[in-house]
């Protein structure tokens, strides 16, 4: 809140004897009035404003959680990864692809299990050059790190929940909230750890 | 004709620093191209009918909107779209622009808020009235100073709360606005993504709306922008002109302060 201020100051001294620090946590007034002003739509229900308890923490802290506070919840948040029963991690590289392409999935007007908008954030295979960088290149994740069994457990359950191993990542929860497919995942895992995927030529 | 398209080109490229900044080379191709059409931008095809909009007698009161105050007296337009969103003693709450021009609409006009939120953007079929009035009014701001005020106790609440608002995680993949608008130099796809919490590029989130958006060729306005920015944060729908849109926009409106608004622009 005071970094802000600051930022104004600096930009618009004239705002000097009006921008005092806030005197108060806002986030409450600003849940009061979202509650207030949003209404379900499609596949968004009202529940989706409530915070559980990881986005609490987070939000609370501005992403940066004490260390017990993070370990602990990391913990229960691996925990509540369900692992394939077959205990096989990997699918079809080829439908990971298609799958790390659709962007669609979770929104008004899409179905749970459409897409893992990978590209959104991440570059992933060299055949596509449109795409974002909120998120770290994964291109030659496996020729990288191995394309053993540990690597591929960390690729499956990043991607089931990203939380367990950075509590305020960035990245969505895509098994825990059930966007993706337990096959789905493990298509997404063979385009990382393939070694015939374009991602580790 | 040719002559002056290749002169108006020519100015254009060396008129643009923020192409010339800018690392992306798909980014800077389409800063280009946008500012060889803000030269000729279809917005103002808006700006003339929202004028005509707001001198013609609507509505079940067959009023104007020549009495509308948007915070500078009642029927002045110049100037006021820079200084909003501002605080309405008569609304008791603050407003952006569009939530003001639906105020006056609903008041001097008569007509129904659940009429004009019914399907409040635009469409192939359809451009609603208040994208043309708010078109026309933040053109009669073109080149002036953002000064959204901070007085009222009421616009610094606004300020507050659209920023808590702002950095808020929730929903189905954990994302607030931060997410994509609180770091510098990211972008999703080729989308380059403005950090709105830093001044110099909060004036990202003003500067070009209300803009012609090229895709599709439709007139949106910032109703609009942030609407479809909560589709994909995978949240519930924002209402229409609500509090919550007018604090955000007051949040990052303030944090551009100071900056030249251009007038509206042409967007992706």
């Amino acid at each position: 809140m005071r970094l802000a201020c600051a930022g104004l100051l600096a930009a618009a001294a004239a705002l000097l004897a009006s921008c005092a620090a806030p005197t108060r946590d806002y986030q409450p007034d600003a849940l009061a009035m979202m509650k207030r002003d949003f209404h379900a739509r499609g596949s968004a229900g009202m529940d989706r404003l409530n915070e559980d308890s990881v986005q609490a923490a987070c939000n609370k802290s501005q992403d940066n959680p004490p260390q017990e506070v993070a370990a602990k919840l990391e913990k229960e948040q691996f925990a509540a990864i369900k692992w394939p029963a077959d205990g096989k991690l990997t699918g079809d590289w080829k439908a990971g692809e298609r799958i790390a392409q659709n962007g669609r999935g979770m929104a008004w007007n899409d179905k749970a299990g459409e897409g893992g908008s990978c590209y959104n954030c991440h570059q992933v295979g060299p055949g596509e050059s449109s795409f974002g960088t909120v998120g770290p290149s994964l291109y030659q994740f496996a020729k990288k790190r191995g394309y053993g069994m540990d690597i591929q457990r960390y690729a499956y359950g990043k991607i089931y929940n990203a939380k367990a191993y950075n509590l305020c990542s960035q990245m969505p929860r895509f098994g825990h909230v059930k966007a993706l497919t337990e096959q789905q995942m493990k298509d997404l895992t063979a385009l990382l750890m393939d070694p015939a995927s374009p991602v580790n030529q | 004709m040719k002559q002056a398209l290749v002169l108006g080109i020519v100015a254009a490229v060396a008129w643009l620093p923020a192409a010339a900044q800018t690392a992306d080379p798909t980014a800077a191709e389409f800063d280009k191209f946008r500012a060889i059409m803000e030269q000729d931008n279809p917005a103002e095809l808006f700006e003339v009918k929202g004028e005509e909009l707001w001198r013609a007698r609507r509505g079940p009161k067959n009023a104007s909107l020549e009495q509308c105050d948007l915070g500078l007296g009642a029927g002045v337009v110049k100037g006021a779209y820079a200084q909003m969103p501002r605080y309405f003693a008569d609304a008791d709450r603050v407003m952006d622009v569009e939530a003001r021009i639906v105020h006056c609409m609903m008041t001097l006009q008569g007509f129904k808020y659940e009429e004009l939120a019914k399907q409040p953007f635009s469409n192939e079929t359809r451009t609603p009235e208040p994208v043309s009035l708010v078109t026309y009014v933040a053109a009669q701001s073109r080149g002036m100073k953002l000064a959204s005020p901070q007085n009222h106790p009421k616009e610094r609440d606004a300020y507050e709360t659209g920023k808590a608002i702002f950095h808020y995680r929730a929903g189905a993949f954990d994302f607030s606005c931060a997410s994509c608008h609180g770091v510098d130099d990211k972008r999703i796809r080729t989308q380059p993504l403005p950090n709105f919490t830093k001044p110099e590029q909060a004036i990202l989130a003003v500067r070009g709306w209300p803009g012609y958006r090229m895709t599709g060729g439709l007139m949106h306005t910032l109703q609009w922008r942030l609407n479809d920015c909560y589709r994909q944060q995978r949240f519930p729908e924002p209402g229409y002109v609500s509090e919550t849109l007018s604090a955000l926009l007051t949040y990052v409106t303030v944090n551009a302060n100071g900056q030249v608004y251009r007038g509206p622009g042409i967007k992706r």
